[in-house]
């Protein structure tokens, strides 16, 4: 049973979190045509405007309601209506999430009120805009919360009720009599809401594997669209691609919800009581014994036996298992991640006979953190880590861990959220078959590069005997 | 709060700045930047502006009193160097809960957390940061750094700039007032000298400064102390006493150089290390400063004969690009650097200008670009994204030298971009920094990605091949 400790420094120190609406932003960028839009100062969109453009090194729309002195005390209000119709007026877009933080939930507004408000006095200017509203306190929460907040907030808003109900027989029958291939209009539809964890590259993979089930997946939020790396031929001041709006307000139209990680089971439940769609939780798509399960779900929605490609892959990620594992027993690993992440990648690494020596993580809220292979994890900071990690083979957390691992002089496995000062982040697979074999020669490499030669004073049996004594 | 906006007015009615100068008395009041416009602004806040002057101190621990994102979203996030010290890397916040803020726990947990810091890491100072939340729920951080100080035997220094008040640029003001409030002047040196020197606003990114401090050193100049980059607690407390001093980024700190001109008759002059004639005459200000204040005269000879020793060899150094730069078109859009000193050095190797933005730019300045930029246009204040896109998608431009803000608007347009602002890697000042950022303006260039990405796909828009694959029967030899 793992023992959860929880934060009681009064400083943290070189923080593992990234802001709660920072991960509501993330997700509203993944939807086609969208901009976040943060109610608070100036400088809390600034500063995670930065961030994000450090990650993904690309354009990010990102916008400010600017709540000046005035607005901190009298009420933001005015701000948010200003700023929702300066967006519509520029750059018309499809969908405004706002992003509430720290400053202007401190204030506890009705902001649900406000916005309903201004979209019944400017219905007409706001026509064709929708705009979801995600309470993101910075006091609270992080990436992992906000995410889950943005797709719960756009599922309420836009997705249409009851549809599945009314829609299942019929589909069902038509579905029943189409072969994968034929008829790709009929497909049958897959709700798939990925958590923050995964990058463009797992779901472009992800998608692929879905289809070659002949099942159509409509992904909730879509990054692999919008935050791919790619060179538009003309400016845009919205997200270039992710999903549609569209395609949130068919949602309901699905035959299964699939959520990745923990903590789109809100989301996920939610759109089940909407619209009577089912769903299935992956508390992680990364390890052979999960991604089988999965395999198997798509199997089973879909009717159609898992394709060719799909074995060859169990193939290739089997022989990993084979080649990697000697690298792998007996390693000490330190990891620092979101509860979700922490869960994923602390599961691969013991899944392949190494360790988990130190776990920590940013809040104690979520139930996945139970399951986590560890002794014990430490509600905490990079500070933390650095204390507990001392005695790791391998530590893995974001970009900010580097001085951890510099002064550790422990090698650093860059996972999650930010990656600044490496390049390709978001086309790195670490879901289904190829992302776990993927993953076990990134962090087999990593060993294998910090392999010490043997001599005299290495292999000392008699001084490690001693030491163990 | 009353205090900060006194504080506030205060920096917008500078008397040193010569934007104020031209201004009457009821638009002084106002300040120099517009509020920004919900859904339409970019830029940092007073926090972020305040943080940015003062985190370069390198060996004090800097402490944001506030909820996660103040310090969790930009910690270690700008390419300041230090020759010692690496505290100021460490981040400190007291990450504050929902419970802290609605049950007033706030106060408290500041206190311990300067007891955590104190204990853990024993820096000569900490300096506290308030923020929005925690101006708002009202903390008196001033009592609690007070009550710390004494309790805990260092210097604890508030920094009151919560991110609503304003600007970044306000921030960067409101940072100088506080080291005028609680620091400068605190220690006094046991060594000050005659050729005892501050630089105002230089933050030593990439550790550019060390292209400079060497040639103060071969003129026996020493810098008692370089506000904020690469500075120690004890420099900056003891900066009063330098005889004179050069103000790098003059909108950022020219308050604090005209409060240290008015309360220990420090003089100063406006300066920049970017560019071969400017780097000459700030070295040349400098001596005659020092002179004035009872140095002895031959420092300007030898400064003269430094300078024609430097200059020469630089000049010798850029000629050598000329060939290659030869009427390659420059767009610079960055309020970050003098872009006359740099306009006139990329010209003076043969480059032209298409534009440059003016934004931070003196009078002078800007009068001085006029005259040598064939057309006015070419000067403005700043560029919406949208139309900077297309300017350089029409490729009006062979590069543009700009922040990271821009940088991806240059490379989607497949434009050549070099970074001159804060994240940059290469150190770009002194006459070694000018080569230095020639050279990369060489090299970003000539790259050869440039033919790649500008090149259509082959077997895009190929009438031929559609044709073919549009009749799924024909057999396809390519």
């Amino acid at each position: 049973m793992v023992h959860i400790h929880p934060q009681t420094k009064s400083a943290a120190v070189n923080p593992l979190k990234s802001s709660q609406p920072l991960g509501a932003a993330l997700a509203f960028l993944g939807v086609d045509g969208a901009i976040p839009l943060f109610h608070g100062s100036q400088g809390c969109t600034s500063f995670a405007l930065v961030l994000c453009v450090r990650h993904f090194k690309e354009t990010v729309p990102l916008q400010t309601t600017a709540m000046d002195e005035l607005a901190t005390v009298m009420g933001g209000e005015g701000h948010l209506e200003e700023a929702i119709l300066n967006l519509k007026k520029r750059a018309n877009p499809k969908l405004i999430g706002i992003c509430t933080t720290a400053l202007a939930e401190t204030r506890s507004e009705d902001f649900e009120r406000q916005i309903a408000n201004i979209k019944m006095m400017r219905a007409e200017e706001l026509a064709g805009t929708e705009i979801a509203l995600a309470n993101t306190p910075d006091f609270d929460g992080a990436l992992e919360e906000g995410w889950a907040k943005a797709v719960t907030a756009m599922i309420q808003r836009i997705t249409r009720r009851g549809q599945q109900a009314r829609h299942s027989r019929k589909a069902t029958i038509i579905e029943r009599i189409t072969k994968p291939g034929e008829q790709p209009h009929k497909r049958k539809k897959v709700a798939i809401l990925p958590g923050w964890h995964l990058t463009v590259a797992d779901i472009e993979h992800l998608r692929e594997m879905v289809e070659s089930f002949g099942l159509k997946p409509v992904i909730l939020p879509d990054v692999s669209g919008s935050l791919d790396g790619t060179v538009p031929d003309r400016w845009m001041p919205t997200t270039y691609g992710g999903t549609s709006v569209e395609d949130i307000h068919e949602l309901g139209t699905a035959v299964q919800c699939i959520g990745v990680g923990e903590h789109m089971r809100r989301p996920a439940e939610l759109l089940q009581k909407l619209t009577g769609v089912p769903y299935a939780v992956f508390q992680s798509l990364t390890g052979l014994k999960n991604v089988d399960r999965f395999v198997s779900l798509l199997s089973e929605i879909s009717g159609v036996v898992a394709p060719p490609k799909i074995h060859r892959c169990r193939a290739q990620l089997q022989d990993a298992l084979l080649d990697g594992h000697f690298h792998f027993a007996g390693k000490k690993i330190a990891i620092a991640a979101e509860p979700d992440q922490l869960y994923q990648l602390a599961t691969f690494f013991t899944g392949l006979g190494a360790e988990i020596i130190s776990a920590v993580t940013t809040t104690g809220a979520s139930k996945i953190l139970e399951k986590v292979p560890a002794e014990s994890i430490q509600i905490g900071d990079l500070g933390d880590f650095e204390d507990l990690a001392s005695d790791a083979d391998l530590v893995v957390t974001h970009s900010h861990g580097r001085q951890v691992a510099e002064r550790l002089g422990i090698p650093l496995l860059r996972v999650g959220f930010p990656v600044f000062d490496r390049l390709g982040s978001q086309h790195k697979l670490t879901v289904l078959y190829q992302g776990t074999r993927d993953l076990i020669f990134e962090a087999a490499n990593v060993f294998q590069a910090n392999q010490r030669m043997p001599s005299p004073e290495i292999v000392d049996g008699l001084r490690k005997r001693r030491n163990a004594g | 709060m009353s205090s900060l906006a006194a504080k506030i007015q205060d920096a917008f009615v500078e008397p040193a700045c010569e934007k104020n100068r031209r201004k009457d008395a009821s638009t002084r009041k106002k300040g120099c930047s517009k509020p920004p416009t919900p859904g339409a602004a970019a830029g940092g806040c007073a926090f972020d502006g305040a943080k940015v002057v003062l985190q370069p101190i390198t060996d004090v621990a800097h402490l944001v009193h506030a909820p996660l994102a103040c310090e969790g979203n930009s910690w270690d996030n700008r390419g300041t160097a230090s020759s010692g010290p690496m505290l100021w890397r460490t981040s400190f916040t007291t990450d504050l809960t929902e419970l802290d803020i609605m049950m007033g726990q706030s106060e408290r947990r500041l206190f311990h957390a300067l007891r955590q810091i104190k204990e853990a890491y024993a820096p000569p100072a900490i300096f506290v940061y308030a923020t929005c939340v925690t101006a708002l729920i009202g903390d008196d951080i001033q009592a609690v750094c007070k009550r710390a100080a004494e309790k805990f035997g260092l210097p604890v220094v508030p920094i009151n700039a919560p991110g609503f008040v304003g600007s970044k640029n306000l921030g960067n003001k409101l940072a100088g007032e506080a080291l005028l409030d609680h620091v400068i002047g605190t220690v006094e040196p046991d060594d000050a000298g005659p050729y005892d020197i501050n630089i105002l606003g230089e933050f030593n990114l990439s550790g550019e400064f060390w292209l400079v401090k060497p040639l103060l050193d071969r003129l026996g100049i020493r810098v008692r102390a370089c506000i904020p980059g690469d500075a120690r607690y004890r420099d900056v407390a003891s900066s009063h006493r330098a005889r004179a001093a050069m103000l790098v980024c003059s909108t950022a700190l020219i308050n604090l150089a005209r409060k240290m001109e008015e309360r220990w008759q420090i003089p100063f002059f406006e300066g920049s290390f970017y560019g071969i004639t400017a780097t000459s005459e700030a070295l040349r200000r400098i001596a005659e400063l020092l002179v004035k204040k009872g140095a002895d005269t031959e420092i300007l000879d030898r400064t003269d004969k430094l300078i024609a020793e430097e200059e020469a060899i630089a000049w010798k150094r850029l000629e050598a690009y000329r060939p290659r730069l030869k009427g390659k078109r420059v767009l610079i859009n960055s309020g970050g650097v003098k872009s006359w000193s740099l306009v006139h050095a990329l010209m003076e190797i043969g480059m032209e200008i298409v534009g440059t933005s003016v934004k931070k730019s003196t009078v002078e300045d800007k009068e001085r670009i006029k005259q040598v930029l064939k057309e006015e246009h070419h000067m403005f204040e700043s560029i919406a994204p949208r139309d900077l896109y297309a300017m350089l998608s029409e490729h009006k431009a062979d590069i543009m030298l700009s922040g990271g803000r821009t940088q991806f608007i240059a490379l989607k347009a497949k434009t050549p971009w070099l970074d001159i602002n804060q994240e940059r890697h290469h150190p770009y000042a002194g006459y070694d920094g000018m080569v230095e950022l020639v050279r990369q303006i060489d090299l970003a260039i000539h790259n050869p990605v440039w033919s790649d990405v500008r090149e259509p796909a082959p077997w895009e828009d190929d009438p031929a091949v559609e044709e073919q694959l549009s009749s799924p029967h024909t057999h396809i030899e390519l």
